[in-house]
């Protein structure tokens, strides 16, 4: 589903991601984890072209999805992302109203049938597990919101334009444990439709929600393979001192 | 003298600072008022002056004031507003960007008599305006050209860049990201900085006694190519060179105190649409 080909990365004369290959299975749970600055928000948003944001950088080599090479010239960058949704590690919901947060996708995208938008923000909702708690104050300022709640909205809101593989760059890193463990279980079962990528620095969380875990140092992928293995039995002595703690 | 002891006299000599601060704005106000509102009536705000404006009303001025507010802000708000989102969501940091930057900085810091003579040469003379509304206008707006584009910069760039990326991972164009996230986020303190345009504009006596003021008026201007009175002009007229300066004070005092009722005015809605529109955000 994903896949990369001899990926370089570089911030101006920084060498960031070196020499990447990796193909991600669709419909599973990917985690990436590593030390800090070892380059996985980095490489996660190779996948939305995020990174053509910050000027000055450069990549090498190839970034599929589906066997489509993303950073081809003919590629409209925002139809990309609209079918690769993003989930940042600090909430941003948008200062507007919970409907309008979830509906902004649909309307960049034209869209103005208005029972068809009111339908897909409540189906969204449903699936990031927030509608029960917001169904009666879809008026309200999304700012009214609980962290995890806004996590989850920017989650629905994500969900709303119907994307295929959702990217989450440590999705619960500055939440509680309670809505942690909300995010994981709706992981858990988003993961039949869509394919997720999450960078998480919470060894625990890798091992409980994901199929296949990728171990980056330094810029290289040192290791990716079954969670399981990558836990119980990894074949790299890194691995093995990273998620025994001994390093990171 | 132990921390807490210290901090209390810092906190102390702070407030008596900001407090003298009020305390000045205040007797100015005070004083203006005191000596002013004695002329203020009806005939004095409806009726143009008379007697070789030693009697009779300034309402010539207070209509020219508002033209060229509405006419300098027709001109320099649209264009300062779109040349801070260009120079700071398009154009990123580049050499040219920062010499406009520091350009327009340097224009923030030109003595305003110089936009004057300006304003003459270039639109009274060159492009044969006269002096007129139109004239007087371009010239106030130029002078607050660089107020504009600075505060509207400044209102964009405190938007926080996560949401700009959050709209943009949705698949929103720069265009709609601008136009539906950043610049409604921003739009209060744009706002802010146009009041603040508004105020120098209608307080300016330089740039406009080259370009649009006119000693005596009595007439309405028809168009945007007649000249108008205007208040701080013709505050200046009859406080230092009227026919009998001593009958006018009076007068004067009663000028200025419209002139800051206008600007208090204007200052006072805006805020109030800033409110309400923050309540909506
Ligand atoms: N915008 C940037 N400009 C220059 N260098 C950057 C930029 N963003 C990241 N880097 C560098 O690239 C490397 C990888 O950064 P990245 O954010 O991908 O790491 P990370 O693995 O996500 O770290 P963390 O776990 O702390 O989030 C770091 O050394 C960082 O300093
Ligand atoms: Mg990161």
């Amino acid at each position: 589903m994903l896949e990369t080909r001899k990926v370089n990365f570089y911030y101006g004369d920084f060498h960031a991601l070196k020499e990447i290959n990796i193909k991600i299975p669709a419909n599973s749970v990917t985690a990436f984890i590593g030390p800090s600055g070892c380059g996985k928000s980095t490489f996660l948003r190779l996948f939305n072209r995020m990174n053509d944001l910050i000027p000055d950088t450069r990549l090498t080599g190839e970034c599929l999805i589906r066997g489509e090479n993303i950073y081809h010239k003919s590629v409209d960058v925002s139809v990309l992302r609209k079918k690769t949704g993003m989930v940042f590690q600090k909430p941003n919901p948008f200062p507007k109203t919970i409907f309008e947060n979830v509906a902004y996708g649909l309307r960049v995208d034209g869209i103005s049938n208005r029972s068809f938008i009111a339908d897909r923000v409540e189906q969204s909702l449903k699936s990031a597990a927030l509608w029960d708690e917001v169904k009666d104050k879809l008026k309200k300022s999304a700012f009214e919101l609980s962290g995890g709640q806004q996590q989850r909205l920017c989650i629905a809101r994500a969900l709303a334009i119907s994307p295929s593989v959702i990217l989450m760059d440590e999705p619960a890193s500055a939440l509680d444990p309670i809505s942690t463990s909300k995010i994981e279980d709706l992981i858990h079962t988003l993961k039949k439709d869509y394919t997720i990528v999450i960078v998480t620095h919470n060894m625990q969380q890798a091992a409980r929600i994901s199929d296949k875990t990728g171990f980056f140092m330094l810029g290289e992928l040192i290791e990716y393979d079954d969670t399981k293995k990558i836990f119980l039995n990894p074949s790299k002595e890194e691995t093995q001192n990273y998620i025994t703690g001994r390093f990171g | 003298m132990n921390k807490k002891t210290k901090q209390g006299i810092a906190f102390m000599i702070f407030r008596i600072l900001s407090v003298a601060v009020a305390g000045i704005l205040f007797y100015i106000l005070g004083f203006i008022i005191y000596q002013g509102a004695g002329v203020i009536n009806i005939e004095f705000l409806t009726s143009s002056p008379t007697n070789g404006m030693t009697a009779g009303g300034i309402f010539p001025a207070i209509v020219g004031t508002l033209c060229l507010i509405a006419g300098s802000s027709l001109f320099a708000f649209p264009l300062g507003i779109l040349s801070a989102i260009y120079t700071s969501e398009y154009a990123g940091n580049g050499k040219v960007i920062r010499f406009v930057r520091v350009m327009t900085n340097n224009l923030a810091g030109i003595p305003s008599i110089v936009f004057g003579l300006f304003g003459m040469s270039l639109f009274v003379n060159t492009m044969g305006f006269g002096d007129s509304i139109i004239a007087g206008s371009l010239t106030l707006g130029i002078l607050v050209l660089p107020l504009v584009i600075r505060t509207t910069e400044e209102a964009l760039k405190a938007v926080p860049d996560s949401l700009r990326r959050g709209s943009l991972a949705l698949g929103a164009s720069k265009l709609q990201t601008v136009s539906r996230i950043t610049l409604p986020i921003a739009f209060p303190n744009i706002m802010t900085g146009l009041i603040l345009s508004i105020g120098r504009v209608s307080g300016e006596t330089a740039p406009i006694l080259f370009t649009v003021a006119a000693y005596f008026l009595p007439k309405l201007p028809q168009s945007m190519y007649d000249q108008v009175m205007a208040l701080p002009y013709h505050l200046y007229v009859i406080a230092v060179s009227g026919t009998d300066l001593e009958a006018t004070r009076p007068m004067a005092y009663g000028t200025a105190l419209v002139l800051i009722a206008i600007v208090l005015i204007i200052n006072v809605s805006a805020s109030l649409i800033r409110k309400k529109l923050q309540k909506h955000a």
